[in-house]
């Protein structure tokens, strides 16, 4: 098993999730200071998320 | 699990309005969706285990970065998240000893030199690498202390996360423990070993993406790293620095700089890393030498790091406790007012963290108590099967029953742990004495390992006497020394009171270098007094210089151990200077 794939999957969807969150969560998603830190590091988990499932596709139709 | 850390009291105070967590219904899509893919996991990998030897030893196959970060996962549970940044509260940048003279080191030492004899010599477990350099009964006392040793570890990490559930959440103390330990058993029951690494990989993401936001949050109030510097200045200036004060004990943790190199450095943690079957466990799944090298270099690069994830909130909240201006946050107290370090890092979490972000870092916590337990499950299965059960019982078992066994132990491992568990949140005195004797049991074991792979002399009388004798002087340090303020009993002192030191953490850095040198000695003068036993052709692969080199000139320059380790080594030596 390429254990990107379930990393990818995993990280891509809480991802989403707390991207999702961040756009309607209102005042409930905001740090104390005002900070969207849900939208923020939703997309960085995201983007990693995504990263490893590129390299697993990848490598997938490499070997 | 981790090295001399007290046992983790959470609630050694009432439940408090700052600790309470208030989760919304995204909070449990984001934990709901992490245990989901942790079971897939688990059934994913069932379909490539064939034999004992997967379920056991993953058949060899793992691919090095993913054992490299289980290798540090296994480690991650709920001492090391949660008492590293009490830690870093109390003790400060010292608390980074724990990994940049400690870990660090050790791991390179382990993937260049001992990893060659415990990967090459076919060995199953750590016990059974004792049997093949010295004899049975070597191994017999590292695999009973070994088995104990695990279940009770899982069983007070188990405790610490059910407390720590109903503090947070008020989720019921039994639930908690009997849910978390039945999401374990179902992916070590269905994947063995290799479900249990993939998911320590996950687990170890987990922790860094739900912790690592903490750090970078807090300080904002502090107004960055400056305002950090500058309010510490003011309150408690040593606590910013790893090493000025170590010339005498007038620093936070009471230990001179000798003190922090031998016995945090080079007897608890060489002893910890190279010899704990649960770490060496990993590095022994993966699919070739140079992986199973690599296994605990590749671990180092993000270990190194970890400091600025664990450490520094700690740092960051006791700034900010003594802050009239900061951002409202303080160190929750205990009854008699003193400041409770352990609940530092889930009370910042409920202070900084908004609802999304809140289930994404109980999600870690959880994942951290899981990856520790998971990690003692799969040890403990395999030593009690391979080492144990075979080797008393069932010599001539064949595979499917040796698996069917494993599959038991898995089972009893689980429950007896639970028993733990109670036993840690009924008697707490009882689970401290025994996380004492615990603190140093590994120290003896390093010093028989030394002997035993970088000598061709060093026999078994040497190596068994030298384990019980080492651990009873041990024993006897600790009856006969004790730290300013404990009373004589479980904390130490109990012979009686004679030698007195500022702290705990010197107290115990001290058993461990008597414990080491006690084992040491007996087994050199054992050996001197016997002689050798065993011939150049039956240590071949089990000793240093009866060991092939390794002919790595065919792989890239950066995949070379001796190139990692020493690039590592180099990056640890500049973060002690930096913050030195």
């Amino acid at each position: 098993m390429d254990l990107r794939f379930p990393i990818g999957y995993l990280f891509s969807l809480l991802g989403l999730i707390l991207v999702v969150w961040g756009v309607i969560g209102g005042k409930e998603t905001l740090a104390k200071d005002g900070l969207n830190i849900n939208l923020t590091w939703g997309i960085v988990m995201l983007v990693f998320g995504a990263v490893m499932w590129f390299f697993a596709k990848r490598g997938a139709k490499k070997g | 699990m981790s090295i001399l850390l007290d046992m983790l009291l959470i609630s050694s105070c009432l439940p408090l309005a700052s600790l309470q967590m208030h989760l919304l219904p995204v909070d449990y899509v984001i934990l709901v969706a992490y245990l989901a893919v942790i079971i897939a996991v688990g059934f994913v990998a069932k379909r490539y285990m064939k034999s004992a030897d997967d379920f056991f030893l993953s058949g060899r196959s793992i691919p090095g970065w993913v054992t490299g970060l289980a290798f540090i996962s296994a480690n991650l549970g709920a001492q090391e998240v949660l008492g590293m940044a009490a830690s870093g509260a109390e003790y400060g940048m010292m608390t980074s000893h724990f990994y940049w003279v400690g870990a660090i080191p050790a791991m390179v030492f382990l993937g260049v030199f001992m990893m060659p004899m415990y990967y090459g010599s076919k060995a199953r477990s750590v016990p059974e690498y004792l049997k093949m350099r010295y004899d049975e009964k070597t191994r017999t006392f590292n695999s009973i202390s070994f088995a104990l040793l695990t279940l009770f570890s899982s069983g007070i990490s188990m405790h610490a996360l059910a407390d720590m559930l109903r503090l947070l959440l008020g989720w019921n103390y039994h639930v908690s423990l009997f849910v978390t330990s039945a999401i374990v058993l179902a992916y070590v029951l269905k994947g063995g070993l290799s479900s249990a690494i993939y998911n320590e990989v996950l687990q170890f993401f987990m922790i860094v993406f739900g912790i690592a936001p903490l750090a970078w949050m807090a300080l904002h109030d502090l107004g960055g790293w400056e305002g950090l510097v500058a309010r510490m200045n003011e309150v408690k200036p040593q606590a910013m620095h790893s090493w000025v004060g170590t010339s005498g004990t007038e620093n936070p943790m009471g230990v001179p700089w000798y003190g922090i190199i031998l016995g945090l450095g080079f007897v608890l943690s060489f002893g910890y890393w190279c010899t704990n079957f649960a770490e060496v466990q990993r590095a022994l799944a993966a699919n070739s030498m140079g992986a199973a090298r690599r296994t605990p270099l590749i671990g180092a690069i993000p270990k190194m790091l970890f400091p600025a994830i664990v450490i520094l909130p700690g740092i960051i909240a006791f700034a900010l406790t003594s802050d009239v201006v900061g951002g409202g946050y303080a160190i929750p107290k205990d009854v008699h007012g003193h400041l409770n370090y352990n609940q530092v890092l889930p009370s910042m979490i409920v202070h900084y963290f908004p609802s999304g972000m809140l289930g994404l870092a109980l999600t870690a916590l959880m994942a951290s108590f899981m990856s520790g337990m998971a990690a003692n499950v799969t040890a403990f299965n395999t030593v009690w099967t391979y080492d144990i059960y075979q080797q008393k019982f069932g010599k001539d078992k064949n595979d499917a029953q040796l698996m069917m066994m494993g599959k038991l132990a898995t089972v009893a491992g689980i429950l007896l742990s639970i028993g733990c568990a109670y036993l840690a949140s009924n008697w707490n005195n009882i689970m401290a004495a025994l996380q004492t004797v615990f603190g140093f049991i590994n120290a003896p074991l390093f010093a028989t390992f030394l002997l035993g792979m970088f000598t061709k002399r060093s026999n078994s009388t040497g190596a068994f006497w030298g384990l019980v004798i080492g651990t009873s002087a041990a024993l006897a340090f600790y009856g006969l020394s004790f730290a300013t303020g404990n009373p004589p009993g479980v904390k130490g002192g109990w012979i009686s009171p004679v030698i007195e030191f500022r702290k705990e953490l010197s107290q115990g850095f001290s058993v461990a270098i008597v414990a080491f040198s006690t084992t040491f000695l007996v087994n050199a003068a054992l050996t001197l007094i016997k002689g050798r036993e065993k011939s150049d052709d039956e240590l071949r692969g089990l000793v240093y210089s009866l060991t092939p080199k390794q002919a790595d000139g065919d792989e890239p320059w950066y995949a070379r151990p001796a190139v990692i380790g020493s690039l590592v080594l180099l990056a640890c030596l500049i973060l002690n200077l930096i913050f030195w």
